[in-house]
């Protein structure tokens, strides 16, 4: 074997995740690169580097009402389905019940319905119940969506619980309420939050379910595939960008309280 | 808020105590008084029911029927939390998101104790763990934890402290010094300890009492000597340590001794050990008990001749003999290598005796074997 070849069998592994993350990541390279893009009218071609869509980020017609539009749903949504998914978990993943089984699997559904069906539907029945469609039309359908993600992923954390921790808790003079807020919830409380921050995004870049319910409510999804018909507005990519980041963030901050708590010397 | 130092001491009771799954009966109608201040010992092979009676006292599990009482409070329905009794658990079952101090104030919290700090310090200090108090129990060893878990029960000082399997997970070396280390707290504290085995060994240097279980049931209880020199069944016999039972039927039971026949020899048997119904005998005698010497040689005490050497395994500090009787049962004999002699080969024929007074004797209608492929010590 020559040498170049033995170097290269050697960083086999090495090339394949550049050109893997190469994959994943290029396009987020991209949207963040033309959000320093000094564009016009669309921004499709590179024509000079410009802090100025970084510094107004609102400055494009309509974007920020569109964006806050969607963080005001998606907390609203993460909310209402993260309390009533963590409830129906802890149901099903505590008490023996009639019909469990079929609930278990009822659970899945949502998730396995074409989401352009679900927005279909959803529209249907809103009208019949003679709601116009809106700002809370799209909350509802957002929390509809957005239990099954929270029931599956704190159910996970429920089913990984020791049930013996709990009742070391209650041989230790802990009472039932005492029990659940020294011993359970903590323990499934990283659960929660995972499945919390699911539902966040999982209603934030939602477009389809959205679109059919929204009615003349604009949020930042639509604003982009409405926008990118005529031409992007760089201020979007400001704000993708930024989403990305502050993601980005919150994973590493995730990790690093987790490690210290878990005690990682 | 409960006070378990007050609300109820004196003797565990368990009366007509059953617990079934479904069909399955988990713990069959038992009667135990365990008094207070005693390191007790429930042994038993796996599955026999001892997790499930301990839960039960715990309050963790409710029994199908019976009585559970702690001196004159029955606590049969009460709540774990509201029992003066705290478990340490098979696996443990330390908080992993709380740090070794608060899961050892854990108790005192939840009570309302004025001086936690205190007390944790002194836990501690008994487990000889100080230093790691604010290290969270993954960052322990096996031990540590083990030692923690001890921790933690016994700084509420309850009436009762229920051991299930503590030492399972430790290996020898370190049992044998927690096993040290557990009999001195229990002397220390001076709490009654239910402590849960399926090592007879165990069992024999820590317990004051112990209660030999089976299928849910207790075979017999008594002081550890008892259990070995005197035992009431052939499970308890096989069980605890090993015996020879020999088929035998009782020809004379007219004085303090009885005169057994086994296969033509007339051997010895104290009334106070001889446990037949009728004059159907299980004659057991203990291994290490019988003196082995070649044919021909002058013995006393109960004899049997007739015996060939068939196996015989130098192991140091004794030689283990098997021996072929003429009716075809093999009996172990164990001699110590103390008096010069050279050991007996196999093949050679042997005159085997014992003291009358070891003998002890079984109802003969039961099965002669019960009990020992549960115990660890025989192959
Ligand atoms: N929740 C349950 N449902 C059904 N059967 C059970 C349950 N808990 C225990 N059992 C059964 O009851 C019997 C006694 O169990 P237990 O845990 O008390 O045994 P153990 O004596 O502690 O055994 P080991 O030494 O292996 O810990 C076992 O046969 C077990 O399968
Ligand atoms: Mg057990």
């Amino acid at each position: 074997m020559n040498k170049a070849t033995r170097w290269f069998s050697r960083n086999l592994i090495r090339i394949y995740a550049v050109i893997g993350f190469a994959y994943l990541f290029l396009p987020i390279v991209y949207t963040f690169v033309f959000s320093f893009n000094d564009s016009k009218k669309s921004n499709l071609v590179w024509v000079g580097f410009t802090l100025n869509n970084w510094k107004n980020p609102c400055g494009a017609p309509d974007v920020c009402n569109a964006l806050g539009n969607s963080l005001k749903i998606g907390v609203l949504a993460t909310f209402f389905a993260t309390i009533l998914g963590t409830l129906m978990a802890f149901a099903m993943g505590r008490y023996a019940f009639k019909g469990r089984s079929v609930v278990n699997i009822l659970i899945f559904l949502p998730m396995a319905t074409p989401e352009i069906v679900m927005g279909a539907s959803l529209l249907t029945m809103f009208i019949s119940f003679g709601f116009n469609p809106g700002f809370w039309t799209i909350v509802i359908a957002h929390v509809m969506f957005c239990i099954s993600f929270v029931v599956v992923t704190v159910k996970a954390r429920i089913a990984s619980l020791d049930p013996r921790l709990e009742q070391a808790a209650m041989d230790l003079y802990a009472d039932e309420r005492e029990t659940f807020r020294r011993i359970t919830f903590p323990l499934v409380a990283p659960g929660i939050a995972a499945a919390a921050l699911l539902a966040f995004s999982l209603s934030f870049d939602d477009f389809i379910i959205t679109n059919f319910n929204s009615g003349d409510v604009n949020t930042f999804p639509k604003f982009v595939y409405i926008s990118a018909q005529r031409g992007l507005p760089a201020q979007a990519n400001v704000i993708g960008s930024s989403m990305f980041l502050i993601a980005l963030i919150i994973v590493l901050v995730g990790q690093f309280v987790g490690r210290k708590r878990a005690g990682v010397r | 808020m409960v006070d378990a130092s007050t609300s109820a001491h004196g003797d565990l009771t368990l009366t007509n105590l059953t617990k079934s799954f479904g069909e399955f009966v988990a713990v069959d109608d038992l009667d135990l008084v365990i008094p207070q201040g005693s390191f007790f010992a429930l042994l038993g092979p796996s599955g026999c029911g001892k997790t499930t009676t301990l839960r039960m006292v715990a309050g963790l599990e409710e029994p199908t029927s019976g009585k559970i009482s702690i001196g004159k409070t029955d606590i049969t329905f009460e709540k774990p939390y509201k029992r003066p009794v705290n478990t340490v658990f098979q696996n443990y079952a330390l908080f992993p998101h709380l740090s070794i101090y608060e899961n050892i104030a854990f108790g005192l919290r939840r009570r309302g104790v004025k001086d936690v700090d205190k007390q944790v310090q002194n836990a501690l200090e008994l487990v000889e763990l100080t230093h790691l108090a604010s290290r969270k129990p993954n960052q322990l060893s096996g031990g540590q934890q083990q030692r923690i878990a001890l921790a933690r029960a016994i700084v509420n000082r309850p009436a009762l402290l229920l051991l299930d399997e503590p030492l399972g997970a430790l290996d020898l070396k370190l049992r044998r010094a927690m096993q040290i280390e557990l009999k001195w707290i229990q002397t220390e504290v001076g709490i009654t300890f239910v402590h849960v085995t399926h090592d007879q060994e165990e069992a024999m240097t820590m317990a004051d009492t112990i209660a030999v279980m089976n299928e849910g049931k207790i075979e017999q209880m008594g002081s550890p000597a008892d259990l070995y020199d005197n035992p009431r069944t052939s499970f308890v016999a096989n069980f605890l340590g090993q015996s020879n039972l020999i088929k035998g039927s009782i020809v004379d039971s007219s004085g303090g001794s009885a005169v057994v026949d086994i296969f033509g020899t007339k051997v010895g048997l104290a009334q106070d050990r001889n446990h037949a119904h009728d004059s159907s005998v299980l004659l057991g005698i203990r291994p290490e008990k019988i003196r082995i010497q070649p044919a021909g040689t002058a013995m006393h005490g109960n004899i049997l001749e007739g015996g060939v050497i068939s196996d015989a395994s130098y192991i140091g500090v004794s030689t283990q003999y098997q021996v072929e009787m003429p009716w075809g049962q093999e009996l172990m004999v164990f001699e110590q290598n103390d008096d010069g002699t050279p050991p007996l080969a196999k093949g050679d024929a042997v005159v085997m005796s014992w003291e009358p007074i070891f003998t002890f004797g079984l109802a003969g209608d039961q099965d002669a074997t019960a009990g020992s492929e549960a115990n660890p010590d025989s192959e």
